[in-house]
């Protein structure tokens, strides 16, 4: 890497808040930089919505604030946010129709946590339409090409964000987590994406999926920076019911903790037929990596695993029929032209409003949640969920964290797995378990399959962060997939 | 098990989506299988399992019964497609 601050796109977030600190450069350099190179690649589509106006005012007051000593520990640092944050005064649209001129009038409370931080926001990513989807291509304002190959799905729902950040145009990028919408994104991408514990970080303000699965959090380009982002994002809010009062520690003093006698469990099903042969190589080496730290490699068994899926296509659809039930076309959202009556004004608003993989959640959550079929969908669904948490807790009975594939298989083409809802949803197969039970977890670069990045999943405990990131920040510190940058991005 | 038309119609009707006849066909046979791919919960045994509904079994957190919120009416309905003197404006229900 060259000093030059041309330079400064590729620096992690903790090597600009170093820089910024020694006063090489300024907020607003930093800031002036990197929005010339979002617009340089908008043929990405990662974003949505650029404001650029509003950073580089709010990097001035970052830049006078640390003169003055007073700035927060995200001083001056550029991010970008997820487009189902609400931010107060700019547009969030959820990538949807519905939300197209919506304009939140609060900031969500990791919004709010991480300008308090001292951070500045440039823009709002692209995503799937409300988080639904495996690849960005369910966005109202067209898909998202993969850095790496832009014939290729950045995954997602949090596509935007994991190719702002693989594509070096940001450092850091919140998102959101249902069933792998933060870790898959950076799986394909080759970014480190966190999602933390259920609870961890406050929903306020985040436009909601399934609200018992939606978490917030984070992709960037190392652990470390996932770290340093989570201890700004994380603490109770009293505005989120579901909010869990737990100690926020200081992840990055916690990082190089030695991993001896860290016991990784490895499941067996994870290496089953439906995982790529290049993938499971690249996961099996950086496990022989681990155990070379001190890492000790114990199986756990996870016999439910491939119930996951079917039982969150009952969860989430189901929460999400009932979540969506307030975009009515009356107090705000998409309203359909000249209804005849009240009834054709919410069936038209939402039929115009929403996109075909919304509906189909849509319809499929209100049909398990249908007179006659309730206990036999949702009912059992609940119970098969309480399972999966169980097989999880005896795996951590013997085990400190769960180590595998993030996805079954590296970045694939844009259009392939769009006619069939249930390819698609299979994608998550590993990812799901970890919503269900509500575990934190992380997906982190472990090398490439025929020149597409291949992530590893680290799976922890509730409130396991600390040890989820320091395995991560280790495995980093013995690697440089994590460095590597697609070519035309450098 | 597949759904008929007039099942997924219903079902449309339930979710306040009006459904196209020319894209009807295409959401039955969708919506099928994915129905048909979460029937294979129905062999798991669960007898004795209790249905989860937070993902730690945790009971809902309550707060005090007080007015917490100030009246933002007027800043709110700026998103609204149409108001009228504070008043949220829909089709006549009643004649």
């Amino acid at each position: 890497m060259s000093d030059g601050p041309e330079s400064l796109h590729l620096q992690t977030l903790s090597e600009l808040s170093a820089g910024l600190a020694a006063g090489d450069f300024s907020s607003r350099e930093l800031v002036d930089l990197l929005l010339r190179r979002i617009d340089d690649n908008k043929s990405l589509n990662a974003f949505i919505t650029i404001t650029a106006e509003g950073a580089l005012a709010a990097a001035d007051t970052a830049d006078q604030a640390r003169a003055a000593g007073s700035g927060g520990p995200l001083c001056g640092l550029p991010i970008v946010h997820k487009d189902l944050f609400c931010t107060a005064g700019v547009r969030t649209t959820c990538a949807s129709r519905m939300l197209d001129n919506f304009v939140a009038p609060y900031d969500a409370t990791v919004v709010a946590n991480l300008a308090n931080a001292g951070a500045v926001y440039l823009g709002k990513t692209n995503m799937d339409e409300f988080a639904m989807g495996s690849s960005n291509e369910t966005s109202y304002f067209g898909d998202v090409k993969n850095p790496w190959d832009a014939s290729k799905s950045p995954g997602g729902s949090s596509g935007g964000s994991a190719a702002a950040v693989a594509a070096r145009l940001i450092p850091a990028a919140t998102g959101t987590d249902t069933g792998g919408s933060i870790r898959q994104p950076a799986a394909l991408t080759g970014t480190t994406g966190l999602k933390p514990t259920y609870g961890r970080v406050s929903r306020y303000g985040m436009v909601a999926f399934a609200s018992s699965l939606d978490q917030a959090g984070v992709i960037t380009r190392s652990a470390e920076d996932a770290a340093l982002m989570l201890g700004a994002m994380a603490g109770f809010d009293e505005r989120d019911s579901t909010s869990v009062d737990h100690p926020v520690p200081d992840y990055v003093s916690l990082l190089d903790a030695p991993l001896k006698g860290l016991r990784i469990g490895i499941v067996k099903q994870h290496f089953d037929d439906g995982l790529d042969a290049q993938c499971a190589a690249r996961v099996k080496e950086a496990l022989v990596a681990l155990e070379g730290r001190g890492a000790s490699l114990v199986e756990v068994d996870l016999p439910n695993l491939d119930l996951s899926v079917p039982t969150y296509y009952v969860v989430a659809p189901a929460e999400c029929s009932s979540n969506l039930s307030r975009f009515d076309g009356v107090r705000f959202g998409h309203r359909a032209e000249d209804p005849k009556d009240l009834l054709d004004l919410y069936c038209r608003s939402r039929a115009e409003g929403f996109g075909p993989e919304v509906k189909r959640r849509i319809m499929t959550g209100t049909y398990v949640l249908s007179a006659g079929y309730y206990d036999a969908y949702y009912l059992q669904a609940q119970k098969v969920r309480q399972l999966i948490s169980q097989d999880f807790k005896q795996a951590f009975d013997k085990v400190d964290l769960i180590a595998g594939p993030t996805a079954p298989t590296p970045a694939f083409a844009l259009g392939e797995k769009t006619d069939d809802p249930i390819t698609m949803y299979l994608n998550d197969i590993y990812t799901i378990g970890a919503n269900l039970a509500g575990l934190p977890g992380i997906s982190i670069p472990c090398g490439f399959s025929d020149s597409l990045p291949v992530g590893l999943q680290l799976v922890g405990p509730h409130f396991a962060e600390d040890v989820v990131l320091r395995c991560a920040h280790q495995y980093q510190s013995i690697t440089d997939w994590h460095r590597q940058c697609p070519e035309n991005f450098r | 098990m597949s759904l008929s038309k007039q099942q997924v119609q219903h079902i449309a009707m339930l979710a306040r989506l009006s459904l196209d006849d020319r894209d009807i066909d295409e959401v039955v046979e969708k919506l099928s299988s994915i129905v048909e791919f979460v029937d294979q919960l129905q062999a798991a045994p669960t007898d004795d399992v209790s249905p989860m509904a937070h993902p730690m079994n945790q009971v809902q957190r309550l707060r005090a019964d007080a007015v917490t919120e100030p009246n933002e009416r007027d800043r709110v309905q700026q998103n609204a497609p149409s108001v009228s003197d504070g008043v949220y404006l829909v089709p006549k229900v009643i004649e």
